[in-house]
């Protein structure tokens, strides 16, 4: 394993899947368990499974409930890209929801614009505490994309030295 | 599946395997029957069946503590692993939920 890992070149996309699903609630946990098992060849620890699963499940809840207002229909769709580049894993959510007007006031910790379904206003926090990047970008009337990096697994940087 | 229990004027939630937004809604929707039938001053989260949680759960405590704390009842956080106490503190919930060790927490509701 860390041996493929050593001939691997930074930036060389050495995996990736696509997925999309319906923008229902019950899709949050498919989304989490889809990338949980993406990543399972890289032996991620448990923090890093929770931390994944943790930061997906955010994004795609705001993609939901924000993005498609959570109107609970079929045809809104939610598409989900893992790509991993040796072991770092890059995950994008997008919707073709309503948008985020100002996406830095949506960032701030305990900021909601839905306080009636008891938000706690932590999703970007989580998201942003839980991967090592994370770049929203946002046009209102078009829909919104979350993309957030990870680095994952215990294998060195070193190895893609050589 | 999650499940409540009335001891005393403690409602006991014991919260399922997962946590996220699908189960909140109605998580939440029951603790507040319990709470509006006016038999419930204090609020218990049991998350000893607890192995994931999102924010949406921070929503589902923020939302009863608000509803109870009025009539001067508290909450509190039972079984939590060093992972869920993590998600309460970054949320900053530490001055409204009390996260207590088990034993110590069922002792004093069935005082």
């Amino acid at each position: 394993m860390i041996e493929v890992a050593e001939k691997r070149e930074i930036g060389t996309i050495t995996n990736e899947v696509r997925v999309e699903f319906g923008a229902v609630s019950e899709n949050e946990s498919f989304a989490r368990m889809a990338v949980a098992a993406f990543i399972t060849p890289l032996n991620p620890t448990l923090e890093e499974l929770a931390d994944v699963k943790t930061a997906v499940s955010e994004a795609v809840t705001n993609a939901i409930i924000h993005g498609y207002e959570n109107r609970g229909d079929r045809n809104d769709k939610i598409l989900m890209d893992c790509v991993l580049r040796g072991d770092v894993l890059e995950i994008e959510i997008s919707d073709r929801g309503v948008g985020i007007e100002d996406v830095s006031a949506a960032m701030q910790p305990l900021y909601t614009s839905k306080p009636e379904l008891e938000r706690s206003g932590m999703g970007f926090a989580f998201m942003e505490a839980f991967t090592d990047n994370l770049e929203v970008r946002s046009e209102p009337g078009c829909g919104t994309n979350v993309r957030m990096c990870k680095k994952i697994g215990m294998s060195p940087w070193i190895g893609s030295e050589e | 599946m999650e499940d409540f229990k009335v001891i005393n004027n403690y409602l006991m939630i014991r919260l399922p395997d997962e946590i996220d937004h699908h189960k909140s809604v109605d998580i939440s929707s029951k603790a507040d029957r319990y709470i509006m039938s006016g038999r419930v001053e204090n609020v218990v989260f049991d998350f000893e069946r607890t192995s994931f949680m999102d924010s949406s759960g921070i929503g589902i405590i923020l939302g009863r503590y608000k509803k109870v704390s009025c009539f001067g009842g508290k909450v509190y956080a039972v079984n939590a692993d060093s992972r869920i106490r993590r998600i309460l503190l970054m949320s900053g919930l530490e001055n409204m939920v009390e996260i207590m060790d088990a034993k110590k927490a069922y002792g004093e509701v069935e005082k």
